[in-house]
């Protein structure tokens, strides 16, 4: 039995220990914030913090959660998930929105260590979550806005 | 895709279409729709008129649902179906619930003869039909006021969910509507003028946006059941290959492993989670027979589209002497384009959800055919159509994969095999592996030149399969696919004698609508050849469209306005501009490329786009799709090709079919004409000029043509 911290809330998991942190959190803890869209670390919609630091959930497994703290978007801070959020709506990024929680997470991890990040710092950290709608444009002025909003 | 009135005609539905009211089923809403005359048959399997005619519902306690009867796949008809009818009805596009439509003959999209989301046609097919809807709603609400006070309804306006009176008297659209439910509807309505709109035309906030981003929007694999299993589906590794013998022991030990099922499709291993039910699968040791795809390679795909090229074709359009012409021409021009096979690759990989009980079927998913659904599954597993229920989810994008019904009739076998609720989640491969892909394409063109260098004649042959005569065979006929001349047939030149040709060559490998269809093909070939007859002739590219376009003064203005834009002849030092413009689902639309060379390969720094679509509904959201139709077309007309051997697909996920990411994305700029013509279509118009341009910017730039794509792997 593992015993997981997920938003931080205690949660148990007595299925395979290598079963990936994306499946555990979807199907057993019903928290679908994350998404399924390549199952290799290619594309970042499953992206949730460990302890703050952003992880692919997709290839992650859920023994590697042990005594840590997994973070989706329902459980980011306060001040800088609703940064984030406000941020995603005032530039009115998503269309399929798919990827966005992703994105999300992605940017979330790059504001708590930059709280002003530059043109070039975002895209660098964000390179790594794909959007399939070309919503880049976007993206890059929500976290702009969000790392003001949250500083 | 545009209008075959074949496919209208072959799907039952019917142009005529009257109001209907009712409230029998819904007490103490007001239901208003429109109401198809069914025939007998129709009748017998269309569900309760009462629910499935709704456009916009009223309830006695003020709330106001309207329908989105489209699918929400990321171009915002979930907000831009909704605006139509709220801007009529006089409600705030804030306070409306929205509800997804289920499958009825009501629903309908008459440019496409069935409950289809694609080519471009939401907002043109809704354009009268929605803001009709609202406009007979509000014209019973405003009588129902009117007689409850006794005064002319011509007294009378709405806002805000309410009648006014001029006299100052108010009364909320709740408390009308039980009297308006007596009312009769009106033979007609007026609809308002464009200056009085306050919602269309306006950058309404998207009504989806909050819950995508607060993480509960729910997408077809984010659905959960109660006593779901989750399935993942071992299919042969060729497409139409069969299990024919299956040795599941070791899945069946493997812990949590709760089914194994066979279908026509495959083999799928049930279990809690997705990574039990793939590992399971993967322990699988199945015997497939590949079927009749199991030799298909791609060298010899191309050699039999060559083959094929040379027989002679359908003739789509001829203007002039056609073809005949070209043998008076005082020189020709001639050029050849190959277009890949692509996957659509949504990021959302294909599932659906499927639960059996009661003698009904209820099938949840990211549907685009939801009409092909239902009938589909009904037939797939013998149960009466009206006994299948379609339940919309958001699509995690679309791009015509979701039109196709593999994967729900899959859900519903599965379901019905294991009997309980299915959850089927196909893996990045699988969806990479079996999907409909779009079609290779080889385009010969030829031009006459007249002593002056002007295009006298043109023919432009394309040898490609038909996505058409597989998903909609009748349409076909005498090896004529509408849908294959795209971008062809509606060429915006003008050319004395013009001769469209389609050959249609079947390569054994299974094809689908991807979006903008056959435009991206056609137009990669016409607007690269244009581009070469400019050249061979010394002509400015730009110049030469523009006399050619002389009868056309949208496609010139949009033309002219992108050069201007782009600052056409003005390229910075080491870099050159390309030019492309086409009519694609009734915009015109003209895109300007800037591109340099880089040690590492070509560099598109900026893409100019003048677009003319009539009247736009959402413009902050018309230029979303606009960037998002560029930058589709851009990502893969530079880097994927989906190839073959023995049968077998040999990509696999996106490390070998690779996505545009945010570091490679140019600066984009679009520009939409102000214009009060009905709208035009825009979801799919972004993709086909991208790649075209491109080329045309590279060969400017270096005298190299690229007649291939992807363009990274043939430059």
């Amino acid at each position: 039995m593992l015993k997981l911290n997920v938003n931080g809330k205690a949660a148990n998991f007595d299925g395979d220990p290598d079963t990936p942190i994306l499946w555990v959190l979807r199907d057993h803890l019903d928290v679908t914030s994350p998404k399924f869209g390549c199952g290799m670390a290619l594309c970042g919609a499953c992206t949730v913090h460990l302890d703050g630091a952003p992880i692919r959930s997709c290839s992650t497994p859920v023994s590697a959660a042990a005594g840590k703290k997994i973070t989706t978007v329902e459980g980011l801070p306060a001040k800088l998930g609703k940064a984030l959020q406000d941020a995603w709506i005032a530039e009115e990024v998503p269309q399929c929105g798919y990827c966005q929680t992703g994105q999300m997470m992605t940017a979330a991890a790059l504001i708590n260590t930059n709280k002003n990040p530059s043109n070039e710092q975002i895209v660098a950290a964000m390179d790594g979550n794909i959007c399939r709608c070309g919503t880049y444009s976007r993206i890059q002025k929500a976290v702009t806005r969000a790392a003001k909003a949250s500083a | 895709m545009k209008q075959p009135s074949t496919l209208k005609d072959k799907i039952e539905s019917s142009g005529r279409r009257g109001f209907m009211k009712s409230t029998g089923a819904l007490s103490g809403a007001l239901v208003i729709g429109f109401n198809l005359p069914f025939t007998a048959s129709q009748a017998k399997t269309a569900p309760p008129a009462a629910v499935a005619n709704a456009w916009v519902k009223v309830s006695a306690d003020g709330k106001v649902t309207l329908i989105c009867h489209r699918s929400e796949m990321g171009q915002g008809v979930y907000t831009s179906m909704p605006m139509l009818v709220a801007e009529e009805l006089g409600v705030p596009l804030s306070s409306v619930k929205i509800e997804m439509a289920p499958s009825a003959p009501v629903y309908i999209n008459a440019m496409l003869g069935g409950q289809i989301t694609g080519g471009s046609t939401s907002v043109r097919d809704a354009w009268m039909k929605l803001r009709e809807a609202g406009a007979s709603a509000r014209t019973v609400l405003v009588a129902a006021a009117a007689d409850t006070w006794k005064v002319p309804a011509s007294e009378c306006t709405v806002a805000n969910g309410m009648v006014m009176h001029k006299s100052g008297k108010k009364i909320a659209y709740g408390k009308l509507v039980a009297k308006a439910s007596s009312m009769k509807m009106p033979e007609k309505v007026a609809l308002k003028a464009q200056k009085d709109w306050t919602i269309i035309g306006k950058n309404k906030a998207r009504l989806d946006t909050p819950a995508k981003v607060y993480g509960t929007a729910q997408y077809g694999i984010d659905v959960k059941l109660p006593g779901m299993v989750i399935a993942s589906l071992a299919q042969a590794p060729v497409i139409g290959g069969k299990a024919v013998k299956v040795n599941d022991a070791k899945t069946k030990a493997l812990k949590g492993v709760l089914g194994v099922v066979q279908i026509p499709d495959g083999v799928a291993v049930l279990a809690k989670d997705f990574y039990i039910a793939k590992k399971g699968r993967d322990l699988l040791e199945i015997e497939w027979d590949n079927g009749p795809a199991a030799g298909l390679d791609n060298l010899g795909i191309e050699q039999d589209l060559r083959t094929a090229s040379l027989g002679s074709g359908a003739i789509m359009r001829k203007d002039g002497a056609g073809v005949d012409a070209m043998s008076k021409a005082a020189s020709t021009i001639e050029a050849e384009y190959l277009l890949p096979f692509l996957a659509h690759a949504t990021l959302e990989p294909v599932n659906c959800t499927a639960e059996i009980k009661n003698g009904e079927c209820h099938i949840t998913g990211p549907i685009q055919f939801q009409q092909g659904a239902q009938y589909g599954v009904a037939a797939a597993i013998k149960m009466p159509p009206e006994k299948v229920f379609i339940h919309t989810t958001f699509l995690g994008g679309g791009y015509g994969r979701k039109l196709e019904l593999d994967f729900q009739i899959q859900a519903a076998q599965l379901a019905m095999a294991a009997g309980k609720p299915v959850k089927l989640i196909w893996s990045r491969e699988d969806d990479m592996k079996h999907d409909f892909y779009r079609p290779i394409s080889l385009h010969q063109m030829t031009a006459g030149l007249n002593a002056k260098g002007d295009i006298e004649s043109l023919h432009c042959k394309m040898t490609s399969p038909s996505v058409t005569a597989r998903a909609f065979p009748p349409v076909v006929q005498n090896g004529k696919d509408p849908f294959m001349a795209e971008g062809s047939e509606n060429i915006t030149y003008k050319v004395p004698n013009l001769s469209i040709e389609n050959v249609i060559h079947d390569t054994g490998v299974r094809v689908g609508y991807w979006r903008s269809v056959s435009n991206a093909l056609n137009a990669f070939a016409v607007e690269s050849f244009i581009d070469e007859v400019a050249t061979a002739t010394k002509k400015d590219p730009v110049a030469m469209r523009m006399g050619m376009l002389g009868h056309d003064k949208r496609s010139q203005n949009v033309l002219k306005m992108a050069a201007d834009k782009a600052g056409w002849g003005k390229a910075p030092a080491g870099r050159a501009l390309g030019v492309a413009q086409m009519e694609c689902y009734g915009a015109h639309s003209a895109l300007v490329a800037e591109v340099s060379m880089t040690k590492d390969g070509p560099k598109v720094h900026k893409i100019t786009c003048v677009v003319d679509c009539g009247v736009v509904v959402h413009p902050d959201q018309a230029l979303a799709q606009m960037e998002s139709g560029i930058l589709l077309g851009f990502s893969s007309g530079m880097k994927n090709e989906i190839t073959f051997s023995q049968g077998e697909v040999q990509q696999n996920n996106f490390h070998d079919y690779a996505m545009l990411r945010m570091s490679e994305v140019p600066q984009i700029d679009v520009t939409f004409v102000q214009s009060s013509e009905s709208p035009g279509g825009l979801g799919e118009v972004g993709v086909p000029l991208v790649m075209p341009a491109i080329a045309n910017a590279l060969a400017s730039l270096n005298g190299k043509r690229v007649r291939r794509l992807p363009l990274l792997q043939n430059v």
